[in-house]
């Protein structure tokens, strides 16, 4: 459906998925008027900061903003924070605000991004449990993670990790506790997970994997430990839940939009519904080279959907699908993930995970379809065009390191 | 304040105020100057925020470190100029420093 000539829209969301739609409305000589709903209130800025360097203090606010405050003026791009959207009426082509009021659109975009899951547990309601997720989590967090007091992490994925070694850094005794027999094992191999334990436990945090989590306990309503189900207890002033994140999808599913685990869209990041976009965390979209739909929580993300959908709303050409990308940064390892690694049946490792410079690469039939690059960019980026491509790369010319990435690239087929 | 200068593969010229302690990169950023995407935001993890940096600032800008160097040689039409602008902070000794941004940074 041609929206080119909309007049109206509106995008719910402030993240990183909403502001880019927004920018790239506005680059792409958008000249109407854009409404950005966001229930946070501040204006819209980066969160992967929020787990590494704001959290630890070494990065003002502000920095955080993508743009300032006046620049949403400047453009006529009307903010309204600490609003969120309570309902869609698709007939009407209205959104109901928090605060009564009604939106009309033309063209309406859906980036409400997700939310950390709850732990189900007792005591997660206790004082000092903490989610990392918004400005607002990290403020009530910083102040209390304070040298030689402790932390339990409950959830070792990218967010437990990250704030690990924050907290370590900060001088914090640092618990992990994770369920799975390994970290990361949502995301990435045996490999990288054992190296990036060793990392952690070589820092001084205390990593418990197969760890079963019975409850939290506290003394006057605050935590002071957690108790494991072999009725263990690990002393902790503070706790962060980072068990995985839920897809914001109600608002789309209660005005009858496709959904499943994710608001279902096409490669426009159009929904079932021709003037509904949906983008980032909580849109479940084609991932054009894996041959299968699945939803992205990244930075590459977020970015990609976002100039999908305004390019769709103004009729322009669809912008490249870029192989997914995503990056972690703890301690001084800077980790480059091209791909999804789901589903591989031949790993190669180039480099030894010793030297702390090393990449795994995860093959299927032959072809390149992930990469993990500790501390190795030309691994990272090679990978990123290789994996576009379709490419297939001899294992043995992958774990030479006498070849350069720039050779392999060149050479695979 | 500090005046930074970004010229397009063009040739359109935008002269900007920078903030001392902010990178080239995100005074590019906040004020609406095309040709630097900047996707990861300044982790150093995605290179694409490269400029040419004025060869009469090469000196005081410096050359980069070797994450940012691994990097640059897999960005298009890298010279011996090419920085990562979200690695160069903005500093005093900047003043009237011009980058050039390349038609592409993908």
């Amino acid at each position: 459906m041609d929206l080119s000539s909309a007049k109206q829209i509106v995008v719910i969301g402030g993240g990183q998925a909403g502001a880019q739609a927004v920018f790239s409305l506005r680059q792409g000589g958008y000249d109407g008027a854009i409404t950005l709903v966001g229930d946070e209130p501040a204006p819209p800025y980066q969160r992967p900061p929020l787990s590494k360097a704001f959290l630890k203090g070494e990065m003002p606010e502000e920095r955080l903003y993508f743009k300032p405050a006046a620049w949403y003026q400047d453009n006529g791009v009307e903010l309204m924070l600490g609003v969120s959207a309570t309902r869609i009426d698709r007939s009407a082509r209205q959104v109901h605000l928090s605060h009564d009021a009604v939106l009309d659109y033309d063209a309406l975009i859906l980036a409400t991004g997700s939310r950390p899951r709850a732990l189900p547990l007792p005591g997660a309601d206790l004082d000092g449990v903490h989610e990392l997720r918004s400005l607002a989590d990290v403020e009530r967090l910083a102040p209390q993670t304070i040298a030689g007091r402790s932390i339990v992490i409950v959830g070792a994925g990218y967010i437990g990790l990250e704030a690990a070694a924050v907290a370590r850094q900060l001088g914090m005794d640092v618990t992990v506790l994770e369920m799975a027999p390994r970290v990361l094992a949502r995301v990435t191999s045996p490999v990288m997970s054992d190296f990036y334990e060793k990392q952690h436990r070589a820092q001084g945090v205390d990593i418990r994997c197969g760890a079963g989590l019975a409850a939290l306990k506290g003394d006057n309503g605050a935590v002071t430990a957690a108790q494991l189900v072999d009725g263990s207890e690990i002393k902790a002033d503070l706790v962060l839940i980072g068990i995985g994140i839920l897809p914001n999808e109600e608002l789309a599913a209660e005005a009858g939009i496709a959904c499943e685990n994710g608001i279902l869209v096409d490669r426009d990041a159009r929904t079932n519904d021709p003037h509904v976009f949906a983008c980032g965390d909580c849109a479940r979209r084609p991932l054009v080279h894996y041959g299968r739909i699945g939803r992205l929580e990244s930075v590459h993300n977020a970015i990609e959907q976002g100039k999908l959908a305004a390019a769709a709303i103004l009729g322009k050409p669809r912008p490249p699908e870029d192989t997914p990308w995503f990056w972690s940064d703890q301690y001084d390892l800077k980790l480059q993930i091209a791909g999804l690694s789901q589903d591989y049946d031949e790993l190669v490792v180039r480099g030894d995970p010793e030297a702390r410079k090393f990449a795994t690469f995860y093959l299927k039939s032959g072809a390149l379809i992930a990469v993990d690059a500790v501390n190795s960019p030309p691994e990272f980026l090679a990978s990123k065009k290789l994996i576009a491509a379709g490419a297939k790369v001899a294992p043995e010319r992958l774990s030479d390191t006498s070849i350069s990435m720039k050779e392999i690239a060149a050479t695979a087929v | 304040m500090v005046k930074i200068i970004y010229k397009d593969f063009e040739g359109t010229v935008r002269e900007v105020d920078a903030k001392v302690g902010e990178t080239v990169m995100e005074t590019a950023i906040k004020n609406g100057i095309p040709g630097i995407d900047a996707d990861c935001g300044g982790a150093c993890a995605c290179a694409t925020c490269h400029v040419y940096v004025d060869a009469s600032f090469m000196e005081k800008v410096g050359t980069p470190e070797d994450m940012e160097q691994s990097m640059l040689d897999f960005a298009e039409n890298v010279t011996e100029t090419s920085r990562l602008s979200c690695q160069i902070p903005v500093s005093e000794d900047l003043e009237g420093l011009t980058v050039t941004t390349p038609e592409a940074q993908h």
